[in-house]
């Protein structure tokens, strides 16, 4: 019963939340919508026991983002009525769109429910899923041994992500002294000193 | 008693928002990003709703890799966004055609 009522609470929270994504207003508000969904949808996860996703994506969605869009719709300045101003004009069709491809999505699914087209017989599952085993730690052993050269894919996907948006956004200023490094490592002594025989009593020329 | 078709209706709404989000936002392109992100996490709980369904861990590992490509999209999308901002003073995508051919 718990389960019933918390997956409705979660469902319905997700989705109007996700509605206020699209129509509010304000860009903030929308990020903060979208911080709701996020959450809403971990809360989906975990009750049929993916925690670890449900985990990352709070952590990762929430934390970094959801905070990276605030920052970015914060940082510009920009009139956002004007934007908005093809608003109305594509809400109608916009609608009739979403009408046709949800009630295609439930058909579709309402058709599996009916009884699903068998394709064949399924094969034995690729990484089954123990009792005992705690699903962080399942997908830990299958991430680090089976699917190991994809994660490590993932990790030269995120640093390549990362390098792209420094390239993209950084502005060499002209006005400020930077080190530059091959003239201080070409730097000799004989060219910086120089040995002089100063004789008493005279002054030393600079 | 919650079976895999609540799971995927929940997540057939939440992709046509997204979809829905685009076509209705179409000048403003923080929302256009927002929205895409909103059909990867539909994508996200069809993925591991069937990794619980079947009994195989596979589609959260999936679900994990789709995560991480959404992220470094964001990363991007936004940079881009930021030095389009910059030179143009504006992120309306209505005259992102300057530079046609």
């Amino acid at each position: 019963m718990i389960q019933l009522i918390s997956f409705y609470i979660f469902a319905s929270i997700v989705i109007a939340s996700a509605a206020m994504v699209i129509f509010a207003r304000n860009p903030v508000h929308s990020v903060l919508w979208l911080i709701v969904a996020f959450f809403n949808a971990a809360g989906l996860m975990v009750l049929i026991g993916a925690e670890f996703i449900a985990m990352l994506l709070v952590i990762v969605y929430v934390g970094a983002v959801a905070v990276l869009f605030l920052f970015v719709v914060m940082m510009l300045d920009i009139d956002f009525a004007e934007l908005r101003a093809g608003f109305v004009k594509n809400v109608p069709l916009g609608i009739l769109l979403a009408v046709v491809l949800v009630a295609e999505l439930v058909l579709g699914i309402g058709a599996y429910q009916a009884g699903a087209v068998k394709l064949g017989t399924p094969g034995a599952g690729v990484a089954t899923v123990s009792a005992t085993v705690p699903n962080i730690e399942a997908i830990g052993g299958l991430l680090y041994s089976k699917y190991v050269f994809l994660f490590e894919t993932a990790g030269l996907i995120l640093l390549v992500a990362m390098v792209g948006a420094i390239v993209l956004t950084h502005r060499r200023s002209h006005g400020t002294r930077g080190q530059n490094i091959s003239s201080q490592v070409q730097r000799r002594p004989e060219d910086a000193t120089r040995n002089v025989n100063q004789p008493v009593g005279q002054g030393i020329e600079l | 008693m919650i079976g895999i078709e609540h799971y995927l209706v929940v997540s057939s709404i939440l992709f046509v928002m997204g979809v829905l989000g685009i076509f209705l936002n179409r000048k403003n392109v923080i929302i256009i990003l927002m929205a895409i992100e909103l059909i990867l996490l539909a994508v996200n709980i069809n993925l591991v709703a069937f990794s619980v369904f079947l009994g195989d861990l596979t589609g959260q590992i999936f679900a994990m890799f789709v995560l991480t490509v959404a992220a470094g999209e964001a990363a991007i999308g936004l940079a881009i966004l930021v030095i389009y901002f910059r030179g143009r003073g504006t992120i309306a995508v209505d005259d992102v055609n300057r530079m046609k051919g």
